[in-house]
């Protein structure tokens, strides 16, 4: 090794100690651990090596819930999310003159605290014994029965977490947007007003392609923060999340690790494993469909 | 398609928001442009060349005057309904469509009675692709072209809707010299071949002078002249004029008429018929001769050789700039020695304009 490389390498030490301490041996021992049946954190011991871990947490109701939810909370968030970011940064970039406002407006919630955030959720959605929320107003007001978002039925628990988890990651979404479309070289838009081109086949055809990367980007980011999403169902539900039937799989590992009903290394880290897998399974298709379909400049 | 410009003004509102004044780029144009011919918009950067064509184009609203294309006024007419082709400077080929993706996304767009057959699209972008010469490329991305060809493709894009009238900004800029000859002689084919009515923008003179049936001096946003190559060269309506055109440039003399003489600092040079004035003369680098009897004396500092011919560089206390750049043929490389070089001037190259205004004066010389 000569010494340019050394000084590399030298340069490089920092990190590779972080990440190795903190990254890849930790993952490396999640793995070890799903394996290791009954593992002990005091004694540090186990009575066996299989596959018995992963069974009983693909038999446990309890994540089948979890796995349910995760699923159904990235279907429909992240598609919706990235949806509406789109239209509204397309709105944005084509109106000129308060768009400062309105992007400020539109980015408030990301630097907004989350139990800040929780309390505006609390009086849009929350029954208490004074009132039925903002919501349940507007249901009673076009003649609607009041729903419990917060302890009812299952499907405005979900509405409810899907909701709140859209308007969470929005902000980010809009911001990035924004300023890919801006990036897009006006030139283009020109010959194609020049040619006669309508808007809707300006914007499927010319912006939609361009800015085809980020858009990906957003999408990969977004379905791996969904399927890791944990802290949304607290703020809205407790920490009780298996009692009210919103448990995530991030959530289901920290209950098996430290919850009521915790302390089982074991299982928490085969349900990670399981998470991981799943992440890493979507995430290769959408590399797939990348390649088919995005245009990289 | 002939066009017709009347009064057309462009004021844009000061960039500077403390002065007032607006900025007039395109200042009072008038101009017909006759069916079939190419004509070049010329001029230095910043003279509202680039916004006629904007006008023309109607990606720009004119604050005052008409645009009439042949008897239609189009000054309201929007620019996607204006049917112009327009080749942009960096060619906006849309850079994640193929070549023939690129050629076909314009007739794409008609809509109702316009709509083409399948066929008719693809016939007609195979034309397109056979008069710019790109037939072989037509699976590439643009990413995948040089620049000629990409230059090639957007033309084929802008030709392939049949526009009433083509418009090119600054088409040859992004091109290496060699190249660019090259290129100049195609858009002048593919005009010829298409006949139709082209203006394309350029501050390059000799591009403008070699393709051009017409071409338009502009500077400032006002129209300096107008007229075919040769005229303007031979017959410069201003200072500017004929300092814009010609490589090397016009030298520049300080000077008087009197007498019915024309002087250069102290030297009388020849006969001229006008009134007595001080004048600015303008000499066009041919417009020397080597004689040892020359009218004008000028300090000799060095001869550069082309080949065919040779560039006399010399100094002259009356001449505006520092050297005084002659071009003489090549057998005359051995008279020149010493400090010093006379020549005698040919009158048809010698220009007089007013001191002030710039304006030439119509006046006999020989």
């Amino acid at each position: 090794m000569d010494k340019k490389n050394m000084k590399g390498w030298l340069y490089l030490l920092p990190a590779i100690f972080f990440l190795g301490f903190f990254m890849v041996y930790p993952l490396i021992d999640v793995f070890i651990y799903s394996f290791e049946e009954g593992f002990n954190f005091v004694s540090q011991s186990h009575h066996g090596i299989g596959t018995y871990n992963f069974r009983y947490v693909l038999r446990d109701p309890y994540f089948m819930q979890a796995l349910k939810n995760t699923f159904i909370l990235v279907i429909i968030t992240v598609p919706v999310s990235t949806g509406i970011a789109l239209l509204i940064s397309v709105g944005l970039s084509s109106i000129k003159a308060v768009r400062n406002l309105f992007q400020t407006v539109y980015f408030l919630p990301y630097v907004t605290n989350t139990l800040a955030v929780g309390l505006v959720f609390m009086i849009l959605f929350k029954k208490t014994p004074y009132s039925d929320g903002l919501v349940n107003l507007l249901i009673n007001w076009f003649g609607g029965e009041s729903v419990d978002f917060i302890d009812g039925p299952y499907w405005a628990k979900m509405f409810v977490l899907c909701f709140y988890t859209v308007w969470i990651v929005m902000p980010f979404k809009i911001l990035i947007l924004t300023s890919a479309l801006a990036s897009v070289n006006p030139e283009y838009y020109k010959a194609a007003q020049v040619d006669g081109t309508s808007k809707s086949r300006t914007f499927f055809k010319i912006t939609l392609p361009m800015i085809s990367p980020t858009v990906f980007y957003l999408l990969i980011t977004g379905f791996i923060g969904a399927f890791k999403s944990y802290s949304d169902s607290v703020a809205l539900f407790g920490t009780d999340l298996n009692q009210a039937g919103m448990n995530t799989i991030v959530g289901y590992v920290y209950d098996m690790l430290y919850g009521d009903s915790g302390g089982y290394p074991s299982y928490a880290s085969a349900a990670a494993v399981i998470l991981f897998v799943i992440i890493l399974t979507i995430t290769c298709i959408n590399l797939m469909i990348r390649k088919k379909h995005v245009h990289i400049q | 398609m002939k066009i017709v410009l009347q009064n057309l003004t462009k004021r844009f509102p000061n960039r500077n928001k403390s002065v007032r004044e607006d900025v007039i780029a395109v200042n009072n144009f008038n101009f017909e442009i006759p069916d079939g011919k190419l004509i070049g918009l010329l001029g230095p950067s910043g003279c509202g060349k680039s916004t006629a064509l904007n006008l023309l184009c109607g990606l720009l609203k004119p604050t005052t005057g008409k645009i009439f294309f042949g008897d239609d006024d189009v000054t309201g007419v929007p620019a996607e309904k204006r049917g112009v082709g327009f080749v942009f400077q960096n060619y906006a080929l849309y850079p994640h469509l193929t070549v023939h993706e690129n050629i076909l996304f314009p007739l794409q767009n008609f809509k109702g009675k316009d709509k083409l057959s399948k066929e008719e699209m693809l016939r007609r972008a195979k034309e397109a692709a056979e008069l710019v010469q790109i037939s072989s490329l037509m699976e590439r991305k643009p990413s995948e072209l040089s620049g000629g060809q990409q230059q090639r493709v957007a033309i084929a894009r802008a030709l392939v809707k049949m526009p009433r009238i083509l418009l090119l900004d600054e088409p040859l800029s992004n091109l290496d010299a060699r190249l660019r000859l090259q290129t100049r002689e195609e858009i002048r084919r593919i005009q010829r071949e298409t006949k139709i009515t082209t203006v394309f923008v350029t501050h390059d003179q000799d591009e403008a002078m070699s393709i051009s049936d017409e071409i338009v001096v502009m500077k400032d946003g006002v129209v300096q002249q107008i007229g075919q190559p040769q005229y303007v060269y031979d017959h410069p309506a201003n200072l500017f004029v004929a300092k814009f055109l010609g490589t090397p440039p016009i030298n520049v003399f300080d000077g008087y008429v009197k007498g019915g003489r024309l002087f250069i600092g102290s030297e009388n040079v020849m006969a001229a018929g006008c009134p007595d004035q001080n004048v600015s003369v303008g000499i066009r680098p041919e417009g020397f001769t080597l004689d040892k009897n020359g009218s004008i004396t000028c300090r000799l500092s060095g001869v550069e050789v082309m080949g065919r011919d040779i560039t006399v560089v010399s100094a002259n206390s009356a001449c505006e700039a520092a050297s005084v750049r002659s071009i003489i043929s090549a057998e005359n490389l051995a008279a020149i020695n010493g400090d010093t070089v006379r020549f005698s001037l040919k009158p048809d190259k010698v220009f007089l304009f007013n001191k002030e205004t710039g304006a030439v004066i119509g006046c006999e010389l020989n």
